[in-house]
């Protein structure tokens, strides 16, 4: 496959580095001149000097045969429109963006630059699941299919302890997949009784994590309790 | 625009255009109608601020073409403002883009079209500073 990296920083080097290693065929494009005579030390012909917002930068690395356009570089708007037209006028059919500030995510969404990576959300998503006082974990979103997988750990005070998955209240669109117990892993079926301590795999339409979090988590004055 | 009497409301990162808006009027911007926001093109509460949900037209011209070519693409899909107009600096993708239906102006391309009629029309009006091979025919 041939791919073209844009941005030779930290995240940009190393991953032509990785994609060299499983042998894919990379070119990777630096515009600050100092950075690309470091990084050309030891990539040498697999990086190339420019500014990829340019087309004829652009062309000149071979983007009409790219299979796929990676823009890692520490500016939002240029990795959007690097995509942008990659697909648009390149007809590049895979494309990754980097987003550096979280709040630009509606940009890259609206442009359609799908799909688009951001570090502070990766990190958030990390904590969320290292600090449990969340309750609830998001373990994977399907933007293209409109789904979610969370994680929710059951708590002594969980409103749902000790009742039947069957008798479950659970919000339309969403679904239990799996419970861990003990270390193991099983399909739950509507007599399994859930026990403190489960981890609970669901799957979601998105916008339902309030509810399972109100079903799940403590109980609260007989709100959800009694259902 | 201001002059004209419509209603103008720009948006800058840098609180000290406002002085630079008022270069040569006779009175303050703001005393002219005008209003000026501070904050950045890609934040959507500035461009709310700065009341694009309303704007009849939206010019994009920062220094920067990549910021410049996003904003024009925000103003667009997500306010729909009728007229959107995006300064490109670089005429390749200023001519991409125009194909794709966004009116740009490239500064570029016009300050080329002026220096190369002013080398034509001086040309024609002073002679060669050396007589050159007489053209065959000429």
């Amino acid at each position: 496959m041939y791919i073209i990296v844009v941005g030779a920083g930290k995240v940009g080097w190393n991953l032509t580095r990785e994609l060299l290693e499983k042998g894919h065929e990379v070119t990777v494009i630096e515009s600050d001149r100092r950075r690309y005579l470091t990084v050309e030390q030891e990539l040498e012909h697999n990086v190339s000097y420019g500014d990829a917002s340019e087309l004829w930068v652009l062309e000149r690395t071979g983007i009409q045969r790219a299979d796929m356009v990676i823009a890692v570089t520490g500016d939002d708007e240029d990795n959007m429109l690097i995509c942008q037209v990659a697909r648009e006028k390149y007809q590049v059919d895979r494309i990754i963006a980097r987003v550096n500030n979280p709040r630009n995510r509606p940009h890259f969404d609206l442009l359609g630059i799908k799909p688009s990576v951001s570090a502070t959300d990766l990190i958030l998503r990390l904590l969320e699941h290292e600090v449990p006082e969340y309750g609830l974990v998001h373990l994977l979103d399907l933007q293209e299919e409109q789904l979610e997988i969370i994680e929710m750990l059951l708590g002594k005070d969980s409103g749902v302890t000790g009742r039947r998955v069957g008798d479950l209240d659970m919000p339309e669109g969403s679904l239990l997949i799996s419970i861990l117990r003990s270390g193991k892993g099983f399909v739950p079926g509507p007599d399994t009784v859930l026990e403190a301590g489960d981890e609970v795999l669901a799957v979601l339409d998105p916008g339902h994590e309030e509810q399972l979090k109100a079903l799940f988590g403590p109980e609260q004055n007989g709100a959800g309790a009694g259902a | 625009m201001l002059r004209e009497g419509h209603e103008v409301s720009c948006l800058d990162e840098d609180p000290e255009s406002h002085a630079r808006l008022e270069v040569g009027l006779e009175k303050g911007w703001e005393d002219l109608g005008g209003q000026f926001t501070v904050g950045a093109g890609l934040e959507t509460d500035a461009l709310e601020a700065a009341g694009i949900e309303r704007a009849d037209a939206f010019i994009a011209s920062t220094d920067g073409d990549n910021t410049n070519i996003v904003i024009a693409q925000i103003a667009q899909r997500r306010y729909d403002v009728p007229t959107v107009i995006a300064r490109i600096l670089d005429p390749l993708r200023a001519e991409w883009y125009a194909g794709q239906g966004m009116h740009t102006v490239c500064p570029t391309s016009v300050a080329i079209n002026m220096l190369e009629s002013a080398v034509r029309e001086g040309a024609s009006r002073e002679a060669p500073r050396q007589a050159s091979e007489p053209a065959e025919g000429a």
